[in-house]
């Protein structure tokens, strides 16, 4: 751990006595057999913040969110989401809580067979139940609007465009109002104009629905647009925390072939 | 060497085991709350209505050929009378279900690998088990279900088509009429040989419905995946439709004396 590193994860602690961590997250550990993807990682999200984590690809990135909705049973560690502990939930523990974290897919994980309609309305019907047509309808056209393509209601994710796809996701996420968001890689082949406002609609996003996020992601262009802090993942554990002005600053090799 | 034959042994008895867990968690989503009636009806179309016309062709040509074949053995036998009854119990015990199961398990069976192991490829099962929605419900249980129930139901409809067809088939090198024709094929047929051939059917619906669903829900990350998901499907379903044959025959003649 280096002289920069303390000095962030000072200003950290003294940042937690005034905000809320909505996860937290203590010597998490997993493995793929011999290979251990993240070997001790600890972090705090804070409410309100957009976190950017940053690092090379097959440094555990997309593990660590996967483990935090336990789509991943890590191996050890403890990881506490919004006052639950993840790992000791039970199924229905599981279910209620995942009703609270929005979760953004690298593919966009549209459903093929569903048009665009069905895709936002898949979630709703199954975490807002109760809702009538005329609700539904609504909150389907609401965050349709907000992503800036109201017209796609009857297509076919095959009828979308890569940058299309990752909007339609974006809006079957806020749909159901989450207070977390996990975006898994949220620029990946997309070219610069659409990662720019792919970039803003997280920006959009933190703002009206008061979201909490983590932003994965290796494009520094993203991290710069939306980040509130960031950390660098390296060999399973954490390289390096703090402002992007740290980053920026920072004399490190590795932090520097990412932001040069 | 003695590695070697340690790890493979280990590793099939992980499949094994592995088979069983998906076994035993499609039955214990099989029967809780919250059943998928709308995606269980829309499988029901997939399977059942979309797979019509190619059992249409499969059944007419399956009693033509069966027809036209037998015709020639029967007529030195001066058995021709026969031929009706003879293609009828054929159809219903024997070929009309395995040869429609062997179709479906490439048509469905494939279906299902492909389709699911895309899904897993893309995270598309991921999206749903994070919008607290079981996949494993909402995907496995209600395919396997429609397969069970439709394929059956495709086996009856292949069975009357092939004597349809084998009704065309007597008619090119002689002359019976349509309800003569009928009346002699149904009046050989009895309990005995309908019951065994319907209740082996929906073994055969079940066997393709869950071999397609576990081939491709348990698919890898990779886009090779899909195509190996499918391919095994077809196998694996199609040794498993043969074998279910054979136990269902044996089980058969030693009830029914």
């Amino acid at each position: 751990m280096n002289s920069t590193q303390t000095g962030a994860q000072n200003a950290l602690s003294s940042k937690t006595k005034s905000v809320e961590s909505v996860i937290e997250i203590h010597d998490l550990k997993k493995s793929f057999g011999d290979q251990d993807v993240l070997k001790k990682v600890t972090l705090r999200l804070f409410s309100g913040e957009n976190l950017a984590v940053l690092g090379k690809s097959g440094s555990g990135k997309s593990v660590l969110i996967q483990c935090i909705v336990r789509l991943l049973n890590s191996d050890a560690g403890t990881i506490t989401v919004l006052g639950e502990d993840v790992n000791a939930l039970n199924t229905e523990g599981l279910g209620a809580l995942r009703k609270k974290i929005g979760f953004l897919f690298q593919s966009g994980a549209l459903y093929d067979s569903m048009t665009v309609r069905q895709n936002l309305e898949f979630p709703l019907r199954r975490m807002k139940k109760g809702l009538s047509q005329k609700e539904l309808a609504d909150k389907v056209n609401d965050a349709l609007e907000h992503v800036g393509l109201p017209d796609t209601l009857d297509k076919m994710p095959s009828q979308l465009s890569g940058g299309m796809r990752k909007r339609i996701s974006l809006a079957r996420t806020i749909v159901v109002d989450p207070l977390i968001m996990l975006y898994d890689e949220p620029t990946t082949g997309l070219d610069p104009v659409t990662s720019d406002e792919i970039s803003s609609l997280i920006n959009e996003v933190q703002k009206k629905y008061k979201t909490s996020s983590i932003i994965i992601t290796h494009d520094i262009q993203c991290t710069r647009a939306v980040a509130n802090r960031v950390i660098m993942l390296a060999d399973g554990e954490i390289h390096l925390e703090g402002t992007l002005e740290t980053f920026e600053k920072s004399n490190d090799p590795l932090i520097v072939s990412f932001f040069k | 060497m003695e590695n070697s034959i340690v790890e493979k042994s280990r590793g099939f008895i992980t499949a094994i085991a592995d088979v069983f867990l998906f076994i035993s968690r499609t039955a214990k989503e099989t029967f809780s709350r919250d059943f998928e009636f709308r995606e269980f009806l829309r499988q029901c179309f997939q399977i059942g209505y979309k797979t019509l016309p190619l059992i249409s062709v499969t059944g007419i040509i399956m009693g033509l050929v069966l027809t036209i074949q037998s015709r020639p053995a029967l007529v030195s036998f001066g058995a021709v009378a026969m031929l009706p009854g003879m293609v009828a119990i054929s159809l219903i015990r024997e070929m009309g279900p395995v040869i429609t199961a062997l179709i479906c398990a490439g048509k469905i069976g494939s279906g299902m690998g492909a389709e699911l192991g895309s899904m897993r490829v893309t995270e598309q099962i991921d999206a749903m088990e994070v919008s607290s929605t079981n996949p494993m419900r909402f995907l496995v249980v209600t395919r396997v279900l429609a397969a069970t129930l439709m394929i059956p139901l495709l086996i009856l409809y292949a069975d009357g088509l092939g004597i349809l067809g084998s009704w065309a088939g007597a008619n090119i090198k002689g002359e019976v009429s349509f309800v003569l024709f009928f009346s002699q094929a149904f009046g050989h047929i009895q309990f005995t040989d309908l019951f065994p051939a319907v209740i082996k059917s929906f073994f055969f619906g079940g066997v393709i419905g869950f071999v397609g669903c576990y081939k491709g829900y348990t698919a890898g990350r990779g886009t090779e995946s899909v195509g190996v998901a499918a391919n095994s499907a077809v196998v694996i379903a199609s040794l498993l439709v043969i074998i279910v044959d054979l136990i269902a025959v044996q089980i058969t003649d030693m009830v029914i004396k």
